[in-house]
This record gives structure tokens, sequence and C-alpha cells, in this order.
């Protein structure tokens, strides 16, 4: 990987999320020995500098638009929402829809439904926040997958950035349910905000196992590298710990059913959703596409080194990929939704107790 | 057949608005998402929001106080939007039609789209009169 962006000379300044708001430290080392030793000796720094600016811009936009990122991760993400819904059918003895099902769904819901805004509601917030929800997922799944893809690239913290990327959509949800002057939109979102207070914690402790188990490395890149080098981390007692405390968060991130409490369809009527639809309801519906796709990914290049794309990895890669997400549906299926006070209570009692375990077994080297 | 009545046949978000129904129909709504008729295989799904709805199946003879929340919900709809009218007295108010408590019948109060007839109608009725509706979506049938 190294050697072939040496060659490529493009410079190791691959910051990727620079065009976004998000505040980057850049890591500068290999920027010099990568020009030299493609003979770019006469052009001195800020001619290189002005080239990489130059040329920067279409790339990310690439990147972030269409592969990885937005086109890419929504197309995916709707695949591996009708394989959701499949095995869902599946578990229940019904057949389930086609696989096109929700590529129709969401080209309904952008292109030919009415988009209403409740009266009472604030307009501008009510229609920034699906486009919010979206961006943000977009940008995490973009950072997951072109590091998953290529561990040298990435830049010192993306691991921080990421963790933080993930809460915009839940933030973003939340947000829209309480602009949009409903009682029971209102309600769904305070219950994401609790939810969110609940698996923050659990989350950021076993993000930081793969951390310690790597040496103190907060690029994930590395993280990928480390274990890639040696064995995956989940084989090790406190990664298989706090692998299994990730998939938890994770259900709780994507609003899967044991804590769909906030949006729970019988009870409070898609919670925060209630009151959009056409185009917005649409975004919401992608951003959470994007979510389900890249989580399962990201869990991987955490615990499980990532994906290799060569030819002997590839095959256990996305078997590998295929494992996480049928458990994640199939702890969906079997599981009846819980209460809000339950879900702190598990999150903040026994979930944090076992992460808080595992990041002491990792100090420990286990 | 454009690809606007393709998408929009394909994929059918069902809102259940029942207005004085005896449950009897209500159950049937909920007996087609079962494993034996399963009509997700159409795309066919019931939501709970009316604002994410192309579709109302309206159960029940459309009782006085139901009247001006039928009609509300019929504006909260977002268009293109279709209406069913469920059962016999949903299509014509069946054997409550001399009662002093429905004034209207349902086609009176909103367009009505397609109607099924039955006491309750059986899924299989269902399912035919759901492909009428896709018919006459896509201009085969004219009204």
């Amino acid at each position: 990987m190294l050697s072939r962006r040496i060659t490529n000379g493009r410079g190791s300044r691959s910051c990727l999320v620079k065009d976004s708001s998000v505040t980057v430290t850049v890591e500068k080392p290999h920027v010099a020995v990568t020009d030299r030793r493609n003979g770019h000796r006469n052009l001195n720094r800020n001619q290189a500098e002005r080239h990489r600016m130059h040329m920067k811009p279409l790339e990310y936009i690439f990147l972030f638009l269409i592969y990885p990122g937005f086109l890419f991760s929504a197309t995916m993400g709707l695949l591996v929402g009708w394989v959701d819904r499949k095995v869902t059918a599946r578990l229940q003895w019904r057949v389930g829809p086609p696989w096109y099902q929700n590529f129709i769904d969401v080209a309904k819901l952008l292109l030919y439904k009415e988009t209403l805004i409740p009266k009472g509601a604030s307009r501008a917030v009510f229609l920034g926040m699906p486009a919010l929800c979206l961006s943000g997922a977009t940008l995490a799944s973009t950072i997951v997958l072109v590091v998953t893809g290529e561990p040298d690239k990435g830049f010192i913290g993306d691991i921080i950035v990421i963790a933080y990327l993930l809460m915009i959509p839940s933030l973003a949800l939340m947000l829209g349910g309480f602009s949009s002057a409903n009682p029971l939109a209102s309600l769904g979102a305070s219950r994401e905000m609790k939810l969110m207070l609940s698996y923050e914690l659990p989350f950021i402790l076993s993000l930081i196992v793969p951390v310690i188990k790597s040496g103190g490395a907060i690029r994930l890149g590395d993280i990928i590298i480390k274990q890639q080098n040696s064995a995956p981390f989940i084989t090790s007692a406190s990664g298989a710990i706090s692998f299994l405390v990730m998939l938890l968060c994770f259900q709780a991130k994507l609003g899967h059913i044991p804590f769909d409490m906030a949006e729970a369809e019988t009870e409070i009527i898609s919670g925060p959703a209630i009151d959009y639809s056409g185009r917005a309801l649409g975004m919401f519906k992608l951003a959470k596409a994007v979510l389900v796709f890249a989580a399962p990914v990201f869990i991987m290049s955490l615990f499980l080194g990532g994906i290799r794309f060569n030819s002997d990895y590839i095959l256990t890669g996305v078997l590998e990929y295929i494992m996480i997400l049928v458990l994640m549906i199939v702890i969906k299926n079997t599981n009846p939704r819980i209460r809000i006070d339950q879900a702190m209570r598990f999150f903040w009692g026994p979930v944090s107790g076992l992460s808080l375990i595992s990041v002491i077994l990792a100090y420990l080297g286990h | 057949m454009g690809l606007k009545e393709k998408i929009l046949t394909k994929s059918i978000y069902a809102f259940h608005l029942s207005s004085g129904s005896c449950n009897n129909c209500d159950i049937e709504i909920l007996d087609c998402l079962t494993p034996r008729y399963d009509i997700e295989r159409f795309g066919i799904v019931l939501v709970g929001s009316v604002k994410h709805a192309d579709v109302l199946f309206c159960t029940g003879s459309a009782n006085r106080l139901c009247i001006p929340r039928i009609k509300k919900l019929y504006e909260m709809m977002p268009k293109p939007g279709f209406v069913v009218a469920w059962g016999a007295c949903g299509s014509s108010r069946g054997m409550f039609k001399d009662s002093y408590n429905t004034g209207l019948p349902l086609d009176e109060i909103i367009p009505v789209d397609l109607y099924i007839p039955g006491c309750p109608p059986k899924p299989e009725a269902v399912i035919a009169g759901l492909i009428k509706l896709t018919d006459k979506i896509n201009g085969k049938i004219r009204r």
C-alpha cells in the first residue's frame, strides 16, 4: 500500500475532510520522501503545496459524492436494507419484497411525493435537518470506506472524527423531531436523546480498546494495519468483549429493534419522523441506509482487521461482513422493544461494566 | 406506462383509517400482511403516520363524528395519493344506510378510487382490488 502511494506521488497529505468544517491535524512525515523519490526534487515545497491544493478538491468531491461516498454507500445501503427486509420476511415465514423494493421506495419519496411542512413548524430547521442527517452519515461512511480500502490514507484522529460524525444523524433526527411541532415527534426526540446519552459511554469505551491494543494509534488505518500484521483484535479477550459491546451500541445507534423506542412504529408512530413526508423523509431513509451499510464495515475495521481487497482475503472479508449484518438483523428480529428506562439501565449498568472490564484487560495486555 | 406510474404502483404505503367500523375489516387488513398472503411482496407496507402514506384504507361507515377527521386526514396525505373504500360499509354504508348517525357515504366525503366489497372482504379480494388500483394508476381503467 505504502509503496503504491509513493509511486503515484500524490503525497500523504491525505486529509479527507479538509473541505468540510472539521479542523484536522495533518500528518506530514512522508511527504518529503515521496516527492523526492518521484523526481520532484526541483519543486520547492510551496509549489508542491499549491499543486496539491489545486488537485485535491475535485478528488474530495469525487470521494464524497460518488465513490465510496454518497452514490456507492446509498446504493449498497439500499441493497443491505433489502437483505434486512428479506431476512426478516424469511424469519417470519413470508416471501418478502423483491431486491429493488428499497430503490423504488426511495425514488418515489424523492421524485414524486409532495413535501408537506406542518403548521407551526420551524421551516428552516425542519427542512435542513434531513440534509444534515444525510451529509453526516455520508461523510462518516466515506471516511470509513476510504480508510478500509487504503489503510495508509486517513489522518491523525480520524477515529475521533468518525465517532463524532456518527452522532450527527441522531442529533439531526432529534432536532427535526423537535422542530416539527408534533407532540409524538417531541416524545420520540426526547427518547432519542436519552438513548444517545446511554449508549455513547459504552461506545466510546469500546472504541478505546482497539486504540490501546494498537499501541495508542488514533488513526483508523494504523489500527487496521496493526491487525493485518498480527492477529485481529477479536481473538483476544478484551477485543471479543468490546466487539460485543460495539455491536449492541450500533444496534441502538441504528435504532434497531430492542432499542427502537425512539421511533416505535406501533406506539408513537415512527417518532421524530412522524411529520416528514416526500423528499425530507426520503433523505432520512437514505441516511439510515448509508449508516446501516457503513456500521458493519466500521466494526470490522476496528476488530476484524478490515476488508483486504486481494483475491485471498476478499471472500472472507465479505463473509465476515454478511455475518455481522445477519447477526444484527437476527438480534433485531428475535427481541421485543424495551422501554427507555430499561435501555438506560442496560447500557449504563452491565454494558458499561463490560466495556470497562475490556479496557482494563486491554491495558493488562490480554 | 411511464416511470412515474411504475414507481407509484410498485411501492404503496398504506394508512389504515377506521371510521366507525366493526373491526372486522381492520382484522382483514392485518390478515393481508400475514405469511399466507404477504402483500409486502408487492411493496405494500402499513405505515403509522398519514404523512408517509400513498393509499388510505378506509374502513367503516363514516359516521358523523368521523367526517371532519376523514377530510382532514385526506388533506394531510401527501399527493399523489389514493383512497380505497374497504368493505360493504366503506363502499355504501352497508346495513347502516338508514341510520341517524351515517349521513353521507364515504365517496361523497372524499374522492374514492377503488371499492372493495365484502363483509369483510377476503384477502384474495383485496389483492385483486389492489391490482385494479394499479391498473387505474397506469391509466388502463377510466373512471
